[in-house]
């Protein structure tokens, strides 16, 4: 309906869906396109009209209804494509915690497009975008590891001028206990720095007080007979040697460490 | 060192070390070179030495190089400049070199949101060539990263060593003092702005990882560590009651409800329940523990 209503009226050269034209910009990539017969349905809009004005144009704008109307002064017509953006973003962090959102957002999230993690020991996991608050112009937006369960900052600046509202603070949440199979088996290593291969004490030691929370957390998981082997999302990986598949030499001090520990 | 480089742009160290992609590399200075003592072991692992060490200090070499060699000769100085380097940072002439690099913000900063920019340090995991690419060690958070740009991704851990971050941490105390004034917050997912509970298999798994100790308890608890890692005793504290009895699930759930609510007046209460809510521990004893925090 939405697409002949576009062709009919449409005045550029080639047709364009507004939101296909929103996500083909430089910058959107972490964006899902979002259902128009979602924008269309007023009670996902419930309360958008606090952030912006002339919300019915807008929706119509986005769902191609309408055009920018071309007579309008240049600054009208950028602050209603502004606003239009906005409340997109605004719907689409709405839409990703449904169930349509989260398969759409699934397909980004196994084709990469959030980026992975640069922890060396969560060996490329995919992350997925997270906002701090889910008020607009907060916070930009971050990037969650279901790996080490932590939040990086986006690493080219495009992205992390993105408001983080516009993904929300629940979608990695919802994203995974929809889909507890893609919980990743949790890395245990953890980096100790050393000089010579001596670990140094301080930082051995918090490591080591580290390592004994992460027993008493596995105690108590066998205690409520929960799974955790390297088998079960979510569960915990084994530690993987340092030292593994080098020379001799190396493997010589690998022992020694290990005989420190 | 500084001076003698831009006297003279044309060395190859100068040209080695403006390459793109080669900004982590700092020039050794040619006397560290020039002096065969820092070269022990080298030459059995680099091939082509002799003629490699030449070309590194623009030097004419004795023998003439075949050309089918040249290639050949120019990756060899190349490995054995990075091994010279590897050597060259941990003197104290490196090191404040490397300090400068630091400073500016050569190698980057770590992506983690808590660590608010923490600088990065090189660092490669084995010291032997060829095991590994090199990675970035932020001090803040204690662990390791991929570079960002894919241009760093050829170039030899073992060209930065894995004793360097140590040292030079040892020797500016002032990353000591930026990690201090960084936030110990961690990350916790929430849904609605609920926490997820530990059973469900999304639920936290390794907050450990980034766990510090927050109260009087697990100060104690990492004194105890100072060697080895203590046995985790049954009656140490409330959870390991808990777990010592909690065959019954019913059970446990009855334990744990009664804890929750009187989680406010009892002060050792779970133990894993005070790492999560740090936020209303800290709120208790903050001062103490951040006091206690920079004696340890």
């Amino acid at each position: 309906m939405a697409s002949q209503n576009y062709v009919s009226d449409s005045e550029s050269e080639y047709s364009e869906y507004w939101i296909d034209w929103f996500l083909g910009n430089k910058g959107n990539e972490y964006f899902c396109d979002v259902d128009v017969e979602y924008i269309t349905d007023r009670f996902n809009l419930t309360g958008l009209n606090q952030y912006v004005d002339r919300v019915g144009t807008l929706v119509d704008i986005i769902s191609d209804r309408q055009q920018v109307n071309e007579d309008q002064p240049e600054e009208v017509k950028r602050t209603l494509e502004d606003n239009a953006k906005f409340l997109y973003a605004l719907i689409h962090a709405r839409f990703i915690i449904t169930i349509r959102g989260l398969n759409k957002m699934l397909e980004k999230y196994r084709n990469g497009d959030f980026g992975f993690c640069p922890r060396v020991y969560c060996k490329l996991t995919p992350l997925l975008p997270i906002g701090l608050s889910d008020t607009p112009r907060v916070e930009s937006v971050k990037l969650y590891c279901p790996n080490c369960e932590d939040i990086y900052n986006p690493k080219s600046t495009r992205h992390a001028a993105i408001d983080g509202a516009f993904f929300g603070t629940s979608f990695p949440a919802m994203f995974l206990q929809t889909f507890p199979e893609l919980v990743p088996v949790h890395s245990t290593d953890i980096f100790t720095p050393k000089i010579f291969g001596f670990q140094i004490h301080d930082y051995a030691k918090i490591t080591r007080w580290r390592s004994l929370q992460k027993e008493k957390l596995i105690k108590d998981l066998q205690s409520k007979n929960i799974e955790f082997d390297e088998n079960t999302p979510g569960g915990l990986a084994k530690p993987v040697p340092e030292y593994e598949g080098l020379s001799k030499s190396s493997s010589k001090r690998n022992r020694a460490s290990k005989s420190r520990n | 060192m500084e001076t003698y480089t831009s006297d003279e742009p044309d060395t190859w160290i100068s040209q080695f070390c403006t390459q793109f992609g080669h900004d982590y590399f700092v020039e050794v200075a040619p006397e560290f070179i020039e002096d065969d003592f820092n070269l022990t072991g080298l030459g059995s692992i680099v091939p082509y030495y002799r003629q490699a060490l030449d070309l590194i200090l623009d030097m004419e070499p004795e023998t003439t190089v075949d050309s089918n060699d040249l290639p050949l000769v120019e990756h060899a100085a190349e490995l054995l400049y990075g091994l010279i380097h590897a050597r060259y940072i941990l003197t104290k002439q490196g090191l404040h070199a490397m300090a400068e690099k630091y400073e500016d913000t050569c190698f980057g900063s770590c992506p983690r949101y808590y660590c608010d920019n923490m600088n990065f340090i090189p660092i490669g995991r084995f010291d032997s060539p060829g095991v590994e690419t090199v990675r970035l060690y932020c001090p803040n958070c204690n662990d390791i990263y991929l570079p960002n740009s894919s241009r760093y991704l050829n170039i030899d851990g073992a060209f930065f060593g894995t004793s360097f971050a140590g040292l030079f941490m040892k020797m500016f105390p002032e990353i000591n003092r930026q990690v201090q004034a960084r936030t110990k917050e961690q990350f916790r997912l929430k849904i609605f702005g609920f926490k997820i509970h530990e059973t469900a298999p999304c639920g936290p798994r390794v907050q450990w990882l980034r766990a510090t100790p927050r109260n009087q308890n697990q100060l104690l608890e990492l004194k105890n560590c100072e060697f080895s890692i203590p046995e985790i005793k049954d009656n140490e504290d409330d959870e390991g009651e808990i777990n010592g009895n909690g065959n019954d699930e019913d059970d446990d759930e009855i334990i744990k409800d009664t804890e929750r609510e009187s989680d406010g007046e009892d002060d050792d209460g779970d133990e894993d329940e005070e790492l999560d809510d740090g936020i209303v521990v800290e709120d208790g004893n903050g001062d103490n523990v951040s006091e206690m925090m920079s004696i340890v």
